[in-house]
């Protein structure tokens, strides 16, 4: 529960007077505090630093080093103080958590100290709130991370699993630094790239001049050589495209993402070249295509991880970069526009139409003023001014701002991927300790009935079954059981209610007489014959073992019949010797309802108590009589 | 002729000027350059409501706690509330704290008017120790006027079906649906039935608050269930 709810339980308690009317069973008796103190302060010695709080403010979190009794142990009795040998800065954190419910994370702190230091109060760092989640979360991975790495260098020389030859080649692929041909496979290809591009370039150099005829670029002249370079190189990208294409995990994904296109828009023009032959009308067509191969280039960014931040980088400035774009865009016609009809009147002028003004303007804007087309006009020559003062304006200003908005977008982008992935793990968090407070509540349920009908039977020494809830949770679990009379229903969790769903609509069941199949009905209108209901049908004993968790253990209750009235339990042996010593007390027939229609914690057995299987005629006075067949009760 | 050359220039110089004012106002039109001094700020934040109670003293003699009690109850107050005050919304968020399986918004939401007497949206302490010292240290007649004061929605002195209807589903509610057994579509109706067939004596469909305190005080179960909660503070 949270810091100051546990301030609020009272008045939840006292409204709960407004269900009192409305319920017609009687109510549980409320848990009695016991030992009631005073609320009194109490002193926090960490390390030479006093801090001094009041007792309920720690007693919030029971479940924590200094809300439960684990203080003890630090307590000194000569200066009546408890003390403890720990980091005051943290400590004041770990207090105020206590005072206002948020826990912070300071800044100053290191990663690991601090989390030391949860470990030592007993809290989870999860309940850091969301002011200071964040940083936490980053701090905390970078220092996985630098373990991570340590871990690594010393692992390095370490065996891996033995993995499939087609893992082991992706792997190859992938990192090429993990095995020695990897290593030779990258720098072979990255070779042949490097090959293929120079290539393509080369082709086009003036080479000298064949006598007799004009200077012909390289690659006519030469036209054997660089064709059999070509071919080697494509061969080459296309063995490693179907290696890739073999060893990958998911053909289908890698056939789509952007390399695998770039490998492919690499070699088709070779083999389209291949297929066409020289054809004057498609030449054309052909030559284009051989533009395509400088698209080789990028398949160095395979081998460069700066290329790769670059490319996504743009990509994930999309926006700005378009917005810049269009602000260009529309800069540019205005100002065409402009410069055309001021240059329209003067003679021979360059401005011949506005989409030819359009070149002057970018020049201008751009400041490059190549010259080839200047205004004549006055006004042509102020508008021109103007438009080379805001091309300054216009391209040079939000370039630095879209280069830091590169960088906000780009944390910012991985923030919210953060924030989103962390949230959902945080919200499951939540939710799991929400289910752990309702599933509390449930076992505490049955603890602590059993712990108050013992308590009435003055058995002290058995008075401690099971874990002692601390006073507000027994009175929030009260609480809750008030809600339950109230309304003649009972909380359950999750499988439970499934399976309960599952039983009623396989309803169809030949009966024995056991009273309870008008259960469902009977239970809204009598709860107090409930101590005879909890006869409910099992479909079949052969309930899901999975459904292992302690909770949900059904125990088994077998009743024989009248004649043989031996309430046999296995578990809940402890209820009946309550029920023994409670048979003459008339006050017990309400708690014998109590036990007995509640269902038993399957988790005391853990606890460790021996139970001798009691025979005991017990309350079974109450319990009409059963057909002889022995029923299986699921003291559910 | 000079005149005719002097006169287009003189009009490409009006024409000049003309299109730099038009481009000035188009672009203080996109917001980009500002002329006047009208900029507008941000409303501040709508102040918080603060609210700072009544004297010690007074409280003592108003309500039935002692200082001690009240300096515990306030501690609580203050530091869910720092604002002295909580909201209808702050209200739900805290009860349903303690009520995880259900739904509590609604019951919170009648419990809110039942503690709001002044009806304002917002309850102080002093409204808080008002309740709390009528629901834990009052007579049974204060508490039973008070779980009336509940029931009545429209506060109009009757408690009709359709008002019961209304605070049992919310009660309902709280269960969740995770219940043994399976919690039914018109369990809240059956269970006004039953109230109103203890209830309502002369069967004219309203309860009124005579028949209410009149029907709990012979119920045994209800008599006892209200001295429940004495020993709360």
């Amino acid at each position: 529960m949270a810091a100051g709810v546990a301030a609020w339980l009272p008045f939840a308690r006292a409204a709960a007077i407004g269900w009192m009317p409305v319920a017609n069973c009687p109510m549980p008796l409320a848990p009695t505090d016991k030992n009631k103190r005073q609320d009194e302060l109490i002193v926090l010695n960490v390390s030479g630093r006093r801090f001094e709080t009041w007792r309920t403010t720690l007693e919030r979190y029971p479940d924590t080093l200094l809300g439960s009794t684990e203080k003890e142990f630090f307590f000194n009795e000569d200066t009546k103080e408890y003390f403890f040998d720990r980091d005051p800065e943290v400590f004041r954190c770990v207090l105020n958590f206590y005072r206002t419910g948020k826990l912070h994370y300071p800044r100053y702190e290191c990663i690991s100290a601090y989390d030391d230091e949860l470990a030592f109060y007993g809290i989870l760092p999860e309940i850091i709130g969301d002011c200071c989640y964040e940083e936490y979360k980053d701090r905390k991975r970078e220092n996985a991370e630098r373990l991570q790495d340590d871990l690594d260098s010393e692992n390095n020389q370490e065996s891996m699993p033995s993995l499939s030859f087609r893992q082991t080649m992706w792997r190859a692929f992938e990192n090429p630094h993990t095995s020695t041909m990897a290593l030779v496979f990258y720098y072979v290809t990255g070779f042949f790239i490097a090959v293929s591009v120079i290539t393509n370039v080369v082709e086009t150099v003036p080479c000298g001049t064949v006598p007799g005829s004009k200077e012909l670029p390289c690659g006519e002249r030469y036209s054997v050589a660089f064709f059999c370079l070509d071919t080697a190189c494509v061969m080459i990208f296309t063995v490693e495209y179907l290696l890739r294409l073999f060893a990958a995990p998911s053909r289908y994904r890698f056939i789509r993402s952007v390399m695998s296109i770039i490998d492919v828009v690499a070699i088709m023009p070779y083999y389209i070249g291949l297929v066409m032959t020289n054809n004057e009308d498609v030449s054309g067509a052909f030559v284009t295509l051989r533009v395509f191969r400088v698209f080789r280039i990028f398949k160095f960014s395979r081998h460069s991880q700066g290329l790769r931040i670059l490319g996504y980088t743009l990509k994930s400035c999309a926006s700005e970069l378009g917005f810049l774009l269009f602000s260009l865009t529309m800069a540019i016609i205005i100002f065409a526009t402009v410069m055309f009809y001021a240059e329209k009147g003067s003679s021979a002028s360059k401005f011949t139409s506005i989409p030819a003004s359009f070149w002057y303007t970018i020049v201008t804007m751009t400041t490059l003023g190549y010259g080839d087309m200047v205004p004549k006009t006055i006004a042509g020559k102020i508008f021109g001014s103007i438009c080379s003062l805001s091309g300054v304006l216009v391209i040079a200003l939000p370039v630095p701002v879209i280069v830091s908005n590169f960088s906000r977008i780009y944390h910012q982008n991985q923030r919210a991927d953060k924030r989103r992935a962390q949230k959902k793990a945080r919200l499951a968090r939540i939710r799991v300790a929400k289910t752990g407070s309702s599933n509390a509540y449930l076992h505490s349920k049955r603890n602590g009935l059993l712990n108050e009908a013992l308590e009435l039977m003055g058995t002290p020494e058995e008075a401690h079954v099971g874990k002692t809830t601390s006073l507000i949770e027994s009175q929030h679990h009260h609480l809750l059981h008030c809600l339950e009379k109230t309304t003649n229903h009972e909380f359950i969790d999750e499988q439970m209610y499934e399976q309960n769903c599952l039983e009623s609509s396989m309803q169809n069941y030949p009966s024995t007489r056991s009273p309870s199949l008008s259960s469902h009905q009977g239970l809204t209108t009598t709860c107090c014959s409930r101590r005879s209901k909890k006869t409910t049908h099992l479909p079949n004993s052969n309930l899901p073992a999975t459904r292992l968790r302690s909770m949900q253990e059904l125990s088994t209750i077998h009743i024989q019949g009248s004649e043989q009235p031996s309430l046999t339990t296995s578990r809940s042996s402890l209820n009946l010797k309550a029920d023994d010593g409670l048979r003459p007390n008339c006050k017990t027939s309400q708690i014998t309802t109590a036990i007995i229609s509640i269902p038993t914690p399957p988790a005391l057995t853990p606890e460790g108590e021996s139970r001798p299987p009691p025979a005991s005629p017990g309350p079974n006075t109450n319990i009409p009589a059963i057909a002889s067949n022995v029923v299986k009760v699921s003291a559910l | 002729m000079l005149t005719l050359e002097w006169e287009s220039e003189g009009l490409q110089t009006v024409g000049i000027v003309v299109i730099i004012c038009a481009s000035l106002k188009l672009l203080h039109l996109l917001g980009l350059i500002d002329f006047s001094e009208d900029s507008v700020e941000d409303e501040l934040e709508m102040a918080t409501v603060r609210h700072r109670p009544e004297a010690l003293e007074l409280l003592e003699a108003q309500s039935k706690f002692t200082k001690k009690e009240l300096q515990i109850l306030y501690r609580g107050f203050k530091n869910e509330c720092p604002s002295g005050v909580v909201n209808e919304d702050t209200f739900k968020e805290i009860y349903s704290q303690f009520f995880p399986q259900g739904d509590s918004t609604t019951y919170a939401h009648f419990l809110f008017n039942a503690f709001d007497t002044d009806h304002n949206g917002a309850v102080s302490f002093e409204d808080f120790i008002r309740g709390l010292s009528i629901l834990l240290r009052g007579t049974v007649q204060e508490k039973l006027n008070w779980a009336f004061n509940l029931y009545d929605i429209n506060k109009d002195g009757y408690i009709t079906k359709e008002e019961m209807l209304d605070i049992m589903k919310a009660i309902y509610d709280m269960m969740g649906k995770c219940t043994y057994p399976v919690l039914k579509e018109d369990a809240p109706r059956q269970h006004v039935e039953t109230f109103f067939q203890k209830m309502d004596k002369n069967k004219d469909g309203v309860v009124t608050i005579d028949e209410f305190i009149e029907s709990c005080q012979k119920d045994e179960n209800i008599m006892r269930s209200m001295q429940l909660f004495e020993n709360v503070i």
